[in-house]
C-alpha cells in the first residue's frame, strides 16, 4: 500500500498542512483537495501544459508533480494572480486580445507567460513562441496568444 | 455599414474573466456532494466474440456501488436516426480496440482501477477487417450485419448531374489522380467528462456533459432510459473546444446515466486522453479519386470523383459525411457536369465522426490540386483560372444549392494583393514557393436530422432589473455563441451588452437549439436571437409583455434527388487563401513561412472572434497539412498521445494574416454567416500547391512530413 507523507505548502498566500499519498499528484492536491479547479488536466502526462503552475516562482507540470515532494514550497495557481478584482497584467491582455476561447488552456499558457517574463521582462517574440511551446491550444493557432503576452512584454520594455 | 452599436465591434468572449481566473467551471470541476467515480473497461481486440464477461469479483469489491455490462442496455442509438449502431457497452460482440465492455462505478477512482482488473471477459476473436477497400465485397463476418450483400459497407451514394458524355468532349485539358488521406483527430483540450444524477424518486435524471448537442444527448438519453424528453435534463457547463469531438451523444454519457441510476449516487467519467483519443469520432481516412476537365477557353467541363472513407466501428455522422465529399466539393466554381461515387466502409477501427470542416476537407484538397495542374497545363495563372470559374451571387448549382451571398471574389483578391502574389510568383528563389486554393461551405444545415426538431428558438425576457435574460439551447464551446447571441440582442434592443445576460445549453431552462455543428451556430441561434428581441421589443412598445421568443426556419431549399436534402444550406460560405513555403530540399522539410487567409463570414458581428476562428482554422488546417495523422498497430492506435500525435506548436505556427471578407448576407442576423470550418479548408491544398511550386512536387497524400516529402523530391528527380 502506498505510504502517507505530511506536507505544508503554502497555495496562493495560504498555508496547508496535509496528508498526502506517495502516489498523488500536486494536480490531484490542488483540484480536489483544495478545490482549486482553475488548473486544469489535460492529457496527465506532461504533454499539454494546461496543469502548469508556479512552484517556488519556477513553471512545473502539476500532472507529473508529486505532491509528497513540494514540502515547504509555495504555490501559485492562476486563482492566485489576481490582486482581489485587479487582473494580472497578463490575465487582463489574454482577456483584451481575444487570446482566450475554450478557455482550458489559459490557466497554465497564462502561468507559462507569467514565469518567463519574471525571468524575462521584456521576452521578444521567440522567447514567448518558445516559453509557450509546452502548451498546447487547439483553438486560437497562438496568434492572439503571443501577442496578447507580446503586448505586456513591451510595455515593460518601456520605461 | 457602420451604424451598429454593438454589432461589429471587436468585443472579449463572455466569460473571458471567468476563463482567464480559474473560475469558469467545466465538467470535470464541477462540485458535487458524494461524487462516485466511473470507468469503462475497454476491449484490447479489433473484432472479437463477447463469450463470457464475469463481473462478480468487481461487484465483491469493497466500495464498487454498480457494475454494467452491454447487457444492460441494448438500445441502439447515435446522432443520425439512420445510423443507430453504437450500444452503451458492446454487446455480445467488440468492434473496435477500445470499445466499452464493463463499466463500474466506486468511491473513488483507486476502487473502479482495482474493480476494472477484477473483471473477466473471455474474448473469441473474429476476422479483422482493416482495409476498406476489401469491405466493398461480401467478407467473412460481417462488422454490421445491416451492410448491404455481405459487405461492410455502410452508405453507398452515387449522384450524377448533366451531361458527363459530352461534357468529357469539349474538354481539352484535364488532371486527376488518386490521393490518400489518414485519419486526423480534434485534439481538443478538455478531455469528454459527464456527470450523472437521478432524482430520488428515479422518474428524472440530470446530466452535465462536455458536449456540442445536449438537446440530441437528451433525445438518445430519453429514448434508452424510456423517459419523455422533459425528463431528462442535460446541461453544458464551460465546455474546452469540440471541433465535432463533442457532437455525436456518446456510449460514456449512457454509461454513467446507467451506473447513477443503479447506484443511487451521482457518478462522473472523465476520460483519460488515450480514451479521448480511442473514442476518435473524427475526420475520416479516405481515398480520393479525382479527374476535373476544362474546354479552351478554360471553363470547367466536369468533375468525375469517387471517395472510399473509412467509417470505423460505428455509424456515427458518416451518411452525412458520405455526402458531403461530394456534393460539398463542387463550389466556390461552376461545374455543370459532375458525377460523384462515395462509399462509406466501416473497419474495425475506432469510429470516424464528424471533424471541422466536416466531410469536405479531403476532397476539396484534391480538387484545389487538380485546379492548380490544369492551370499550370493551360499556362494561366492560378489565381485568375479560379476568378474565371467562380460560381456568381445569386444562382442554383448543379446540385441545386442556392447561392446567396457570395465573397468569393474578394477573397481571392484580397489574398492575392495581400500576399503579393502578381509580383512575387515565379520570381521566388529556389526552394521556396506559393499556393493558392479556396473554399466553400454550408452555413448550418437547411434540413435538420431529426425532423421533427426546430432549428433553433430564443425566448428573450425582460427582467424586473431592466437587464435582459437570453435563454437559448445553443452551445458555447468556445467559438464565442454566447458572446453572439448578447451582441444581436444588444444591438436590436439599442442596450449596452452588460445589460444582457445569457442561460444557454440547458435543456431544463431554454429552448430548444440543435447544437453547436456544421457551422449553424451564429446564422441560426443568431437569427433566433435577433428575431426574439424585435418581437420583445415591439411587446415593450405596445406594453402587452414582457418576453419575445424568436424562432429560426431554415427556407424550403432545393432539388428533389435522392439525397437532395444533404450540403443544403441556406447559406455558403466562401474562402481563399495563399501559403508561401521553403522545402528543404536536403531534408525534405517544409517551412511555412506565412499563411495568408480571406474568409467571407457574411458581416463579421465581432471582429476579433471572427480572427480568432480564421486563425485557429489556419492552426488546424495546417496540422493536417504538415504532421498529424493517427498510426494504427492493428486496430490499436500507436499515438494516442500529444506528443507522438503531432500537433503545430506555437514554436512552429508561422505567421498568419487573417482577412475578413463581408458579403452581408440577405438571411443571417445582421448579415452574419459562418467562418469556424470553412477557413480550414483551403489551407491545405494551398500549401501543397506551394510546395510544388517551390519544389515541382505534386503531393498525393498527407501528410507531408520531411521523410515522405523527400521520398517525393527524389522520385521527381529520377524522372
Amino acid at each position: 500500500m502506498p505510504g502517507v507523507h505530511r506536507i505544508s505548502l503554502e497555495v496562493n498566500g495560504v498555508a496547508h498542512e496535509l496528508q498526502v499519498g506517495s502516489t498523488e499528484t500536486l494536480a490531484e492536491l490542488l483540484r480536489q483537495r483544495l478545490s482549486l479547479t482553475g488548473t486544469k488536466i489535460g492529457c496527465d502526462g506532461g504533454t499539454c501544459g494546461a496543469c502548469a503552475v508556479l512552484v517556488d516562482g519556477v513553471l512545473r507540470n502539476s500532472c507529473l508533480t508529486l505532491a509528497a515532494l513540494v514540502d515547504g514550497a509555495k504555490i501559485t495557481t492562476i486563482e492566485g494572480l489576481a490582486d482581489g478584482e485587479k487582473l494580472h497584467p497578463l490575465q487582463q491582455s489574454f482577456v483584451e486580445n481575444g487570446a482566450i476561447q475554450c478557455g482550458f488552456c489559459t490557466p497554465g499558457m497564462v502561468l507559462s507567460a507569467v514565469a518567463l517574463l519574471a525571468e524575462s521582462p521584456a521576452a521578444s517574440e521567440s522567447e514567448i513562441r518558445e516559453a509557450i511551446s509546452g502548451n498546447i491550444c487547439r483553438c486560437t493557432g497562438y496568434v492572439k496568444i503571443i501577442k496578447a503576452i507580446k503586448q505586456v512584454a513591451q510595455a515593460q520594455e518601456k520605461p | 455599414m457602420s451604424d451598429f452599436g454593438v454589432v461589429g465591434k471587436s468585443i472579449p468572449q463572455l466569460g473571458s474573466l471567468e476563463k482567464v481566473t480559474g473560475k469558469a467551471l467545466y465538467t470535470d470541476d464541477l462540485p458535487f456532494e458524494n461524487l462516485h467515480y466511473a470507468l469503462i473497461l475497454r476491449s484490447p481486440q479489433a473484432h472479437a466474440r463477447i463469450v463470457s464477461i464475469d463481473c462478480a469479483r468487481a461487484v465483491a469489491l469493497p466500495g464498487v456501488t454498480a457494475v454494467i455490462t452491454g447487457a444492460d442496455y441494448q438500445t441502439t442509438f447515435g446522432v443520425l436516426p439512420i445510423s443507430y449502431d453504437e450500444t452503451a457497452l458492446a454487446v455480445d460482440r467488440v468492434r473496435h480496440v477500445g470499445e466499452g465492455v464493463a463499466a463500474v462505478a466506486a468511491e473513488t477512482l483507486d476502487i473502479a482501477r482495482q474493480a476494472l482488473d477484477l473483471i473477466d471477459v473471455v474474448y473469441e476473436q473474429l476476422p479483422e477487417h482493416f482495409d476498406p477497400e476489401a469491405g466493398k465485397s461480401r467478407v467473412a463476418c460481417q462488422i454490421h450485419a445491416h451492410s448491404k450483400d455481405g459487405s461492410n459497407i455502410h452508405k453507398e451514394v452515387n449522384l450524377c448531374f448533366g451531361d458527363m458524355e459530352s461534357a468529357q468532349q469539349a474538354t481539352v485539358y484535364e488532371a486527376g489522380g488518386e490521393f490518400e488521406f489518414p485519419a486526423v483527430t480534434h485534439g481538443f483540450l478538455e478531455p469528454h467528462s459527464t456527470v450523472a444524477q437521478w432524482s430520488q424518486a428515479g422518474d428524472e435524471l440530470t446530466v452535465w456533459s462536455a458536449t456540442q448537442v445536449p438537446f440530441y444527448l437528451r433525445r438518445q438519453l430519453a429514448r434508452i432510459f424510456e423517459m419523455e424528453q422533459e425528463k431528462v435534463r442535460v446541461i453544458k457547463p464551460y465546455v474546452g473546444g469540440g471541433f465535432g469531438g463533442k457532437s455525436d451523444p456518446f456510449p460514456h454519457e449512457v454509461v454513467v446515466a446507467a451506473l447513477s441510476r443503479k447506484s443511487g449516487k451521482p457518478v462522473k467519467i472523465t476520460f483519460t486522453r488515450e480514451e479521448v483519443f480511442i473514442s476518435h469520432h473524427a475526420r475520416h481516412p479516405s481515398v480520393i479519386k479525382m479527374r476535373l476537365g476544362a474546354d479552351k477557353e478554360g471553363k470547367f467541363t466536369f468533375l468525375d470523383l469517387d471517395a472510399t472513407i473509412n467509417g470505423g466501428a460505428f455509424g456515427s455522422f458518416g451518411v452525412v459525411t458520405t455526402y458531403y465529399n461530394g456534393v460539398l466539393t463542387q463550389g466556390p466554381y461552376r461545374i455543370d457536369n459532375f458525377r460523384y461515387r462515395g462509399q462509406r466502409i466501416y473497419t474495425n477501427f475506432p469510429p470516424s465522426g464528424a471533424m471541422r470542416g466536416h466531410g469536405a476537407v479531403n476532397t476539396r484538397f484534391v480538387k484545389e490540386c487538380l485546379i492548380d495542374e490544369i492551370a499550370e497545363k493551360m499556362g494561366i495563372d492560378p489565381c485568375d483560372f479560379r476568378l474565371q470559374n467562380l460560381l456568381s451571387e445569386n444562382t442554383l448549382t448543379a446540385t441545386q444549392f442556392r447561392i446567396t451571398s457570395n465573397g468569393m471574389k474578394e477573397a481571392i483578391e484580397r489574398v492575392r494583393k495581400a500576399s503579393g502574389w502578381d509580383q512575387r510568383i515565379g520570381r521566388l528563389p529556389a526552394g521556396h514557393g506559393l499556393g493558392v486554393a479556396c473554399s466553400f461551405f454550408i452555413s448550418g444545415s437547411a434540413l435538420t436530422i431529426n425532423r421533427d426538431d426546430p432549428q433553433s428558438i430564443v425566448r428573450t425576457v425582460k427582467e424586473e432589473d431592466g437587464c435582459f435574460t437570453v435563454y437559448s439551447g445553443a452551445s458555447d464551446i468556445g467559438q464565442g455563441s454566447d458572446t453572439v447571441l448578447a451582441q444581436v440582442t444588444a444591438e436590436v434592443l439599442g442596450v449596452p451588452l452588460e445589460k444582457v445576460r445569457i442561460i444557454s445549453a440547458d435543456t431544463g431552462r431554454c429552448p430548444i437549439d440543435i447544437g453547436s455543428y456544421s457551422s449553424r451556430v451564429t446564422f441560426m441561434a443568431g437569427e433566433a436571437a435577433r428575431l426574439a428581441a424585435v418581437n420583445l421589443k415591439e411587446s415593450l412598445s405596445r406594453g402587452d409583455g414582457n418576453v419575445g421568443v424568436g424562432e429560426y426556419i431554415s427556407p424550403k431549399l432545393g432539388g428533389t434527388y435522392k439525397g437532395a436534402g444533404a450540403g443544403l444550406s441556406p447559406s455558403y460560405s466562401f474562402g481563399a487563401s495563399v501559403v508561401e513555403v521553403k522545402v528543404d530540399q536536403e531534408t525534405g522539410f517544409i517551412k511555412i513561412v506565412k499563411i495568408w487567409l480571406a474568409h467571407d463570414c457574411g458581416k463579421a458581428l465581432n471582429p476579433q472572434a471572427v480572427e480568432g476562428q480564421l486563425e485557429g482554422s489556419v492552426h488546424m488546417g495546417l496540422g493536417q497539412f504538415i504532421s498529424e495523422a493517427l498510426h494504427f498497430q492493428g486496430g490499436t492506435i500507436a499515438n494516442a498521445n500529444f506528443l507522438d500525435y503531432k500537433m503545430v506548436l506555437s514554436t512552429d505556427v508561422p505567421e498568419i494574416e487573417a482577412i475578413i471578407v463581408e458579403s452581408n448576407d440577405p438571411e443571417g442576423p445582421f448579415g452574419a454567416k459562418e467562418c469556424g470550418e470553412g477557413a480550414l479548408h483551403p489551407v491545405i491544398p494551398a500549401a501543397a500547391n506551394a510546395v510544388y511550386n517551390a519544389v515541382g512536387v505534386r503531393l498525393r497524400k498527407l501528410p507531408a512530413a520531411p521523410d515522405f516529402v523527400l521520398s517525393e523530391l527524389k522520385r521527381v528527380k529520377r524522372s
